[in-house]
């Protein structure tokens, strides 16, 4: 998997599900482009219009608490984002990023080093994240599901599997 | 070797092998649980290229998030369920007149002790108040349930708080998971499993048991745990869809943290806005007008919880202004707590009985909050805009701070304004 370069949007601890994806959504809002359009919506409003291709979501701890909603993590694909770097994830938002395709990078250092506009590189298969202040290495995905992430998400990789693909 | 805990056990004998913390295991689970999220759930799951489902029989379907549907939009997403419950055969389902989804696998008898248990929402933490190893997934995980009946899990880390005392009268299981939160905070217990324990969990009845496991994901929990006891059985007795057998952590488990509080001196505690680890006294609060008050969800939304609701509303009125609404957890509550007098005492006291769903609790529909408005809810989550108004704020409480807050038109200490016998309510399940 290449090496991902953008811009870091900077938010602090315990982002929540409701604020990335407002639960009013949750049946009403189903299109990925629709989906993108809101993504973040009640955290900040200049977001989703301003997000690029590739741009860094870089958190504090606990990214993701709250509900087990999967449109936490693929609005946040749908938008463009490249990977999440934070202190710490919620554990459903962690499988619902694995099994979305969307790279995580658990890192108390690189989220200190990083500001609002930085830009950053991830690259997943080295292992680290690079910044104006330096380079930090992170612990890898567990083996067990790195073939998920590997194969583009969990659907991709359970047709793989089933030998449909 | 030192001692497993129940995780490991029930884990291990779905994996066929001892584990141990960290370890990652594919399991098959017992029950799969998914809620108006199967709609997506089964588009998700024509993709996987599997025509059947793997087996019928471990799902449970529960119409509940926004039920009987408030739109074109929401009907058109029960259709779809239906539909698809219809053509893969899927017996245990349940609809709109039913209630909220773990209300129902409790009551239904789903959730037993020793079973593995998943389902597509947060709060399916729930049954671990059974002795249920049971935690939320995403869509796309069930969907893959759905086509291979398997699920990948790593071992938790267990955690286990020991509950000493009793609590004085006015405070409640509520009032003590929302102090836990607030000291451990909103991540305390990432992907850890939790077991509570000791005298006060002893004392407790399962509908506290459940409000502690319900809530156990708002401290970042992977799943709650109480030890099944006599009390779990008697509850069991009647309801049980299967025989079970309990499983329990051994003497010798190892624990990654213990915690041990004393419930006799805790205060009636509130949630702040807009975070559930956000918990003061409510001394602290009081004073704070409400708009809305909601008494119920899958949180506090039982028999007993309208009881101590009641007891404190009965022969009195809710303020002048204020919206005071009870959201049972299911049509079995609504109809126990009408043949019991209950709800007629909250009528005559100005109070508005909903259906059995999650309504306001997820603003969905019915009882969303306007800019600048504050709610009192029994509820899990205050987060910004949970109610339908990312302007409005909401607090969360006991039933009891929640009554009390309906009569005063704020936040106030329940203590003050109820008479002991009141207090002393709703306390014998
Ligand atoms: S009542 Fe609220 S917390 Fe419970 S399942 Fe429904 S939306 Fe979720």
């Amino acid at each position: 998997m290449e090496p991902i370069t953008g811009k870091v949007w900077k938010y602090g601890d315990d982002v929540n599900t409701d604020v990335i994806f407002p639960g009013k959504y949750t049946y009403t809002v189903t299109e990925p482009a629709e989906m993108a359009k809101v993504a973040l919506e009640d955290l900040d409003p200049d977001f989703a219009p301003n997000v690029q291709k590739n741009d860094v979501i870089v958190a504090g701890a606990n990214f993701g608490c709250g509900s087990s909603r999967e449109q936490g993590a693929t609005c946040l694909v749908h938008a463009g984002v490249g990977a999440v770097i934070a202190a710490s994830f919620s554990r459903l938002f962690f499988r619902n990023a694995i099994n979305a395709g969307l790279p995580l990078v658990q890192s108390v250092e690189a989220v200190a080093a990083l500001e609002k506009g930085d830009e950053v590189t991830v690259d997943v298969e080295a292992g680290t994240v690079t910044t104006q202040a330096g380079t930090f290495a992170f612990p890898p995905l567990p083996e067990a599901v790195i073939g998920i992430f590997e194969d583009g998400g969990l659907i991709p990789h359970t047709r793989k599997a089933l030998g449909i693909d | 070797m030192s001692g497993q805990t129940f995780s490991q056990k029930i884990l291990g004998a779905k994996a066929g092998k001892a584990v141990v913390p960290g370890e990652i295991v594919d399991v098959i689970p017992d029950v799969a649980m998914s809620h108006d999220n199967t709609a997506a759930i089964a588009r998700t799951f024509a993709t996987i290229g599997v025509d059947r489902l793997y087996d019928p029989d471990m799902h449970v379907i529960v119409l509940d998030h926004c039920a009987p549907a408030a739109n074109e939009k929401f009907a058109t997403n029960h259709q779809e369920i239906r539909a698809f419950v219809e053509a893969q055969g899927i017996e245990s389902f349940y609809d709109v007149a039913s209630g909220v989804c773990h209300q129902i696998l409790v009551e239904q008898g789903f959730a037993l002790p020793g079973r593995l248990i998943v389902g597509s929402d947060s709060h399916t933490t729930s049954y671990g108040a059974l002795g249920a190893f049971s935690t939320g997934i995403g869509r796309s995980e069930m969907a893959v349930i759905m086509a291979t009946g398997k699920i990948w899990l790593r071992v938790p880390e267990t955690m286990r708080i020991d509950c000493d005392g009793r609590f004085a009268a006015g405070v409640y299981p509520k009032d003590l998971i929302l102090k836990i939160i607030g000291d451990i905070g909103a991540d305390g217990a990432l992907y850890r499993a939790v077991e509570f324990d000791g005298p006060a969990i002893a004392d407790m009845s399962v509908s506290g048991r459940l409000t502690l496991c319900n809530m156990t994901i708002e401290m970042g929990g992977k799943n709650g745990y109480v030890h099944p006891d006599q009390k779990t059985l008697d509850f069991l007795n009647g309801r049980a869809r299967e025989n079970f057998e309990t499983v329990t952590s051994d003497p010798d488990a190892e624990y990654i943290e213990r915690l041990r509080y004393d419930v006799s001196g805790l205060e009636p505690q509130i949630a702040r806005p807009h975070t559930v680890d956000n918990v003061c006294d409510v001394s602290e609060v009081a004073g704070t007008r409400i708009d809305q008050v909601v008494i119920g969800s899958c949180t506090n939304g039982r028999l007993d919880d309208l009881h101590q609701a009641a007891a404190i509303l009965e022969g009195r009125e809710v303020k002048n202004g204020v919206r005071c609404l009870i959201l049972p957890a299911s049509s079995d509550v609504t109809r126990a707590a009408t043949q019991d007098g209950t709800m007629l005492k909250l009528i005559d006291a100005g109070c508005l009985i909903l259906n059995a769903n999650c309504g306001p609790c997820m603003g969905n529909h019915e009882g969303a909050l306007a800019p600048g408005e504050k709610a009192l809810s029994s509820a899990n989550r205050n987060f910004k805009g949970r109610m339908g108004c990312k302007e409005a704020e909401i607090f969360l409480g006991s039933p009891a701070s929640c009554a009390a807050a309906a009569i005063t038109g704020e936040i106030c200490d329940v203590r003050e304004i109820a008479s002991p016998e009141a207090l002393a309510a709703g306390l014998e399940a």
